[in-house]
């Protein structure tokens, strides 16, 4: 795939259709991947990579990189391209400066899953037949596959791309994923356990915005949280519960827009899984208002964005029952 | 060199929290590890570093310095400093140690910063030596031996004992305080366990990484370079880096109303922020790649300018294994490097 992308890349530079790729670029290890641009093929022939590591979505770079002079080659992975989708439709990419080449997704994988089983000293990692074959300083390693896939991919919503200028390999379907199996867990625990259960999570926090600066939802130029004049700027918690109202209106703000990438769990140097306040409110949306997929479509008005009549009421919460 | 058995580690832990509050790096279900107050029952982790460096326990990231009580036009200053509890970190890796050398520059010169002091002079740290060191790590690059960490009181693990030793008179009332659980030891499996891990620090992927490009005199070499554009470019913003870095410094002092007095508080800060060094008349760093520059230019050129050549950076890894786009301080001295 990899070969095929470099030839794409460079032949839509040389006939001028571009004059810029975003992709990834090779590390100083198996798995330390940059996103980057690139503006000319010996660039390209040094550093592009795309492997099992190159997770990263670059959608959101495009907000900025689309208002340059010039076309940008984005590769874009299935998930990414609701993202991209998402952003066209708040008007924050420009979609004639950008040509999409919709390329195979994951399964990517985690390195953090790789060395939470005490595998060290990771030189390089080679996928056999779904078994990896890692060689370290120690030796070589061996793990399955899928034991070390990122969560995001381990329930995978969709292998289509729904939008692209041209794909490299077939396109796939939607996937009938196991999403919300967690969300259901959690929606069926007592209001301690599940207060229990965020509290742990979201006490590891230690407020770096990763989560916020990757999520391709979050693209307000200046957020109120940076913002010194909006009185409620914090860089620190003024007591042990802020952390999680940060992440809770975080969660709001992107309610109905999140298309559920999984970026933010999988940036979050704390392994907090940020992505299911999300997927609680997809599901939910899902629930109240019919099916809904941010991303999936630039035209359609999204659930909390419409007024129906038969819309549920507020005190569906009620109705519900906390527990 | 005294030892006691790794299995009797709880043993060892017990005794320290008689008469001082101890902390000990120890798994979490995600497995990865963090700095806990020791409870009984509690595992020593045996990951090779914690997410959130052991800074944490002499530069706090929020802290609260001094309380105002508003009563018409008077103002009360209210000092809520209070001697330090005596603690021990135990289980400290040999690149967080050295940290500490680098906080003390910034903390303990004049003016001292009496916050910080009260803590360090209270927290006795004990070390622990590497065994298996990670491809992230490059702490001989500053010149660190991992085999052999600084702090106040060392232990080494052969593998079935832990081998202690002071450093100072603080080390040595530790080991003082926990001397009926100790006994005269063999070094001599311990000497093996030690020279086969110099062996794999030398064998390391980052082994080979050096500081002499870089250093005080560098200013002009590097602040104009165009490479940073490149290396700035995916840069989210975030303040990963500058939060799990062991030696990053930079803190925020901001008022806070609580509606009933005004609470004077300071947090970590990160240069990747927007707002940073933001004054009256605005911010002098506008871009990101500004922002960026100043993270590297600080521990590589500026902190070894006021500092006697000591860089601001000790190799321990972190930011390499966090940064959500694998940017980090490698890969930029690398890309500098003028040989």
């Amino acid at each position: 795939m990899q070969e095929a992308m470099i030839n794409k890349a460079k032949q839509l530079l040389s006939e001028g259709v571009v004059n810029r790729v975003i992709g990834w670029k090779r590390g100083e290890f198996a798995y330390d991947i940059t996103p980057a641009v690139f503006e000319n093929a010996e660039e390209i022939e040094k550093s592009f990579v795309y492997d099992d590591f190159t997770a990263a979505n670059v959608s959101k770079y495009l907000v900025k990189e689309s208002k340059k002079d010039g076309k940008i080659l984005a590769f874009l992975k299935p998930c990414d391209t609701y993202s991209f989708n998402q952003l066209i439709k708040e008007h924050r990419i420009i979609r004639e400066n950008v040509y999409i080449v919709g390329i195979p997704g994951g399964p990517k994988l985690d390195a953090e899953k790789i060395k939470a089983k005490g595998i060290t000293g990771i030189l390089g990692v080679k996928n056999e037949n779904y078994t990896l074959k890692i060689d370290t300083i120690y030796g070589e390693e061996t793990m399955p596959f899928y034991e070390a896939v990122l969560d995001k991919c381990a329930s995978c919503k969709s292998k289509k791309h729904v939008i692209y200028d041209e794909l490299i390999g077939e396109d796939g379907d939607t996937l009938d994923s196991n999403r919300f199996d967690m969300v259901e867990k959690l929606e069926n625990m007592t209001a301690q356990e599940r207060y229990d259960f965020w509290r742990s999570q979201l006490s590891k926090c230690i407020r770096c915005n990763a989560c916020r600066n990757v999520c391709p939802a979050c693209t307000c130029e200046k957020c109120v949280f940076d913002n010194p004049d909006s009185g409620i700027e914090n860089k620190a918690p003024s007591d042990s519960f802020e952390e999680n109202m940060f992440h809770i209106i975080r969660a709001f703000h992107v309610a109905g827009r999140c298309t559920d990438c999984g970026e933010c769990s999988r940036v979050c140097p704390q392994n907090i899984p940020l992505h299911l306040l999300n997927r609680k409110f997809i599901k939910d949306i899902n629930t109240f208002y019919g099916e809904f997929q941010a991303g999936e479509d630039i035209t359609s008005l999204a659930p909390l964005n419409e007024f129906k009549q038969n819309d549920c009421e507020a005190n569906i919460i009620h109705e519900r029952g906390v527990e | 060199m005294l030892k006691i058995s790794l299995d009797k580690l709880d043993k060892l832990f017990e005794a320290i929290t008689a008469s001082k509050t101890l902390y000990i790096p120890v798994d979490r279900e995600d497995g990865a590890a963090e700095y806990r107050k020791y409870k009984s029952g509690m595992k020593l982790s045996n990951a090779l570093n914690t997410v959130r460096s052991a800074k944490d326990f002499f530069f706090p990231q929020t802290e609260n310095l001094v309380d105002f009580k508003m009563d018409g036009k008077n103002i009360e200053v209210i000092d809520i400093r209070k001697e330090s509890e005596d603690f021990v970190i135990f289980g400290v890796r040999a690149c967080d140690a050295r940290s500490f050398t680098i906080l003390d520059k910034v903390f303990l010169a004049e003016p001292v910063d009496s916050y910080y002091k009260n803590r360090r002079e209270h927290g006795t740290v004990v070390t622990m030596a590497c065994t298996r060191p990670a491809e992230t790590c490059f702490c001989g690059t500053f010149g660190i031996d991992a085999t052999s960490p600084e702090g106040d009181a060392a232990c080494y693990s052969d593998g079935e004992n832990l081998f202690i030793e002071a450093h100072n008179e603080k080390g040595q009332k530790f080991i003082d305080s926990i001397s009926a659980l100790l006994e005269d030891g063999d070094t001599a499996k311990l000497e093996e366990t030690r020279s086969k891990t110099r062996e794999i620090l030398k064998k390391l992927p980052l082994a080979n990484l050096s500081t002499d490009s870089f250093g005080g005199d560098k200013l002009n070499e590097y602040f104009n370079s165009d490479k940073w554009g490149e290396l700035s470019e995916s840069c989210l913003g975030c303040g990963t880096c500058t939060f799990v870095c062991p030696t990053c410094q930079c803190y925020d002092i901001k008022d806070f109303n609580t509606g009933h007095g005004i609470k004077r508080f300071r947090c970590w800060d990160s240069c990747m922020y927007s707002d940073f060094t933001k004054m009256a008349h605005g911010n002098p760093r506008l871009t990101q790649l500004e922002r960026f520059r100043q993270r590297f230019m600080h521990k590589l050129v500026y902190f070894p300018a006021n500092n006697n050549g000591e860089f601001g950076c000790v190799g321990c890894g972190r930011c390499l294994s966090k940064c959500p786009i694998s940017m980090n301080i490698v890969k930029v001295m690398k890309a500098l490097e003028v040989k």
